[in-house]
């Protein structure tokens, strides 16, 4: 009786244990417990000396009343708006000419998704050579176009001003937009992640029957209506899936800047400073530990706001099949 | 004969946007191919005038590249090792034990999937210092053996596995872990090279981590490495593009062998790190 009871408790509630046991140990240890650990730490002013004291909220309003975050925000915003829609509308473009039933598909797939791979590190280095102010590829072809040389990643005027300044206009630094140097990583940040952006559109592409294009056409619609009425709609829970999640990588963006404004120089005027590398500034070189957990908790909850609004908003909007 | 024009435009657009996608990596193969003075000419050379291989062997003995290699090499066999047997374990129990609490776990799971990395920088780095796991093996892999996605995806699969087959295993004297070891993991190896492929590409290109909890260049990975070559190296193109070009090649040969594979797990799972 007790053998057999013994014996049913081991099976039912330890022996499951024993799988999840390893994966639970490192989960808790450094997943749940951070977490909670994070919080508590942003709540005092936690430095290289260790613990001292709590500071309760003081490092959240500190936060808000520095001007250096509220400067990494709107980068990481103009970031964001660049890179976001830019980078889905020139996916979907690539994405519509590879469903054409082309040939050579498999060669444009591979080629396209190269990038995807590649580690950032490296190819952040490529393009600082590329966008080199005095000899790079960049300003060479820029002189094709018989354009004006750019310092790119190293010019901190903002690119509303720079374009609307042959007018006449001078727009206050708050409107002048992201700087030369900010839109330089956007671009670089794009080519990065078409591929990526590109695959998911073609599975999404692929998954709508083909028996809806052929009743648009009896109907006599020409390849816009069929793209506007049958495609678009169909296409909009893949369209909401990559709009997510380059939203969400885009917001925790860091090597780009590391790599090309990095440490050791650039970052013209802190214009392309993200809230990400503002992080590592304040938790790993000024060792401001409790300030930099009160800033990831910001991300945080910006990340969190942004998808449930995103949800809500385009819930409504998408048709599944 | 409109239908041949719009194919040609198609095929045309295409090639456009493949040649820009394949230029940096071209520029930068050229570049590490080049001296230092051919490599700053206006107009630029597209292709160097004598094959400067020379490039390669000063990076690398200039920085402690083959160190860096067998870091970053280690690592990734010892997360992808941790990855699998971590996922198949946890999948199994989510997937075919039954015990109480399960499914609320398995959301909560999920749920931590959420959370953006930045968040455990700090609070995991004070860990590791507790530990004194900072700058060792450990405190580079063990915190990434984990992976909830991983379990979610190996636990759809081994839904699918008919009770059956259990029943089966069963009457030929299987346990559960035989049932695991024999039956379920041999007919999954579509979603384990998925989850490997993953696993190996993150490991290798992870960058935001090391560079946090290394601080001896003896354990600096590959991309560490490189990044604080480039501070170092400053303007010294050649090198840099040759450097650059070593940290990207073995992931671009395993791309060249399983460019399928990889292609196909990104477009079916959606996932990106």
């Amino acid at each position: 009786m007790v053998i057999s009871l013994l014996y049913y408790i081991i099976m039912k509630k330890v022996y499951p244990l024993l799988y999840l046991l390893p994966a639970l140990l490192i989960i808790v240890l450094f997943r749940l417990f951070p977490m909670v650990f994070s919080f508590c730490i942003s709540l005092t002013d936690y430095g290289l000396g260790g613990f001292r004291k709590f500071v309760v909220l003081q490092n959240y309003s500190k936060l808000l009343c520095e001007p250096k975050f509220w400067q990494s925000f709107l980068n990481t915003i103009y970031y964001v708006l660049g890179v976001v829609p830019l980078g889905l509308f020139i996916a979907l473009f690539f994405a519509l000419l590879l469903n054409q039933r082309i040939k050579a598909l498999g060669l444009y797939r591979t080629i396209y998704f190269l990038p995807v791979i590649t580690s950032l590190v490296a190819i952040s280095i490529v393009w600082k050579w590329i966008f080199n102010p005095r000899i790079g590829l960049a300003n060479y072809f820029l002189g094709l176009l018989g354009i004006p040389k750019c310092l790119w990643l190293e010019e901190w005027s903002g690119i509303f001003q720079i374009l609307l300044s042959p007018l006449g206009i001078k727009l206050p630094p708050l409107l002048a937009g992201p700087s030369i140097a900010l839109c330089a990583i956007i671009l670089m940040s794009i080519w990065h992640g078409l591929g990526y952006n590109v695959i998911i559109f073609l599975a999404g592409l692929q998954n709508i029957p083909k028996h809806y294009y052929e009743a648009a056409k009896i109907d006599g619609a020409g390849t816009w209506h069929s793209f506007w009425y049958v495609t678009w709609p169909l296409l909009s829970p893949t369209t909401f899936f990559v709009l997510l999640m380059t939203t969400i990588t885009s917001f925790q963006m860091f090597i780009q800047v590391y790599m090309m404004e990095g440490p050791t120089g650039g970052n013209p005027l802190g214009t392309t400073r993200v809230l990400v590398y503002y992080l590592y500034e304040k938790g790993f070189a000024e060792w401001q530990m409790g300030y930099a957990t009160a800033l990831a908790f910001v991300l945080f909850v910006i990340i969190l706001c942004l998808t449930l609004v995103q949800r809500q908003i385009l819930a409504r909007r998408i048709h599944y099949q | 004969m409109r239908k041949i024009q719009d194919r040609l435009f198609i095929h045309l657009l295409l090639i456009l946007g493949a040649i820009i996608t394949i230029f940096p990596f071209f520029w930068m193969v050229s570049t590490s191919l080049k001296t230092h003075t051919e490599s700053l000419l206006i107009p630029p050379k597209w292709f160097p005038t004598s094959f400067v291989f020379s490039n390669y062997l000063e990076a690398f003995s200039q920085v402690a590249f083959p160190r860096y290699f067998l870091n970053t090499m280690i690592i990734t066999v010892a997360t992808l090792i941790g990855v699998l047997g971590t996922s198949c374990l946890s999948a199994y129990a989510f997937a075919h034990l039954k015990f109480p609490g399960r499914n609320l776990l398995f959301v909560s799971l999920l749920s931590l999937m959420m959370i953006p990395q930045p968040i455990y920088l700090v609070p995991s780095y004070i860990i590791l210092s507790k530990l004194h796991w900072i700058d060792t093996y450990y405190g580079l892999i063990v915190p990434w053996t984990v992976n909830i996605f991983s379990i979610f995806l190996l636990r759809q699969h081994f839904k699918t596995i008919p009770k059956d087959l259990y029943d089966a295993a069963i009457i030929d004297g299987c346990g559960h872990f035989g049932f695991l070891w024999r039956v379920v993991i041999p007919l999954s190896r579509a979603p384990l090279i998925t989850v490997s492929l993953f696993s190996i590409i993150a490991s290798w290109n992870s960058f935001l981590w090391p560079l946090i909890v290394t601080n001896s260049d003896a354990m600096r990975p590959i991309q560490v490495g490189l990044a604080y070559f480039a501070q170092e190296q400053g303007s010294f193109w050649p090198l840099l593009m040759a450097a650059s070009t070593f940290a990207i090649l073995p992931l671009i040969i395993v791309y060249f062998f399983a460019q399928r594979q990889i292609i196909e797990s990104f477009s079916r799972t959606g996932l990106k790190d």
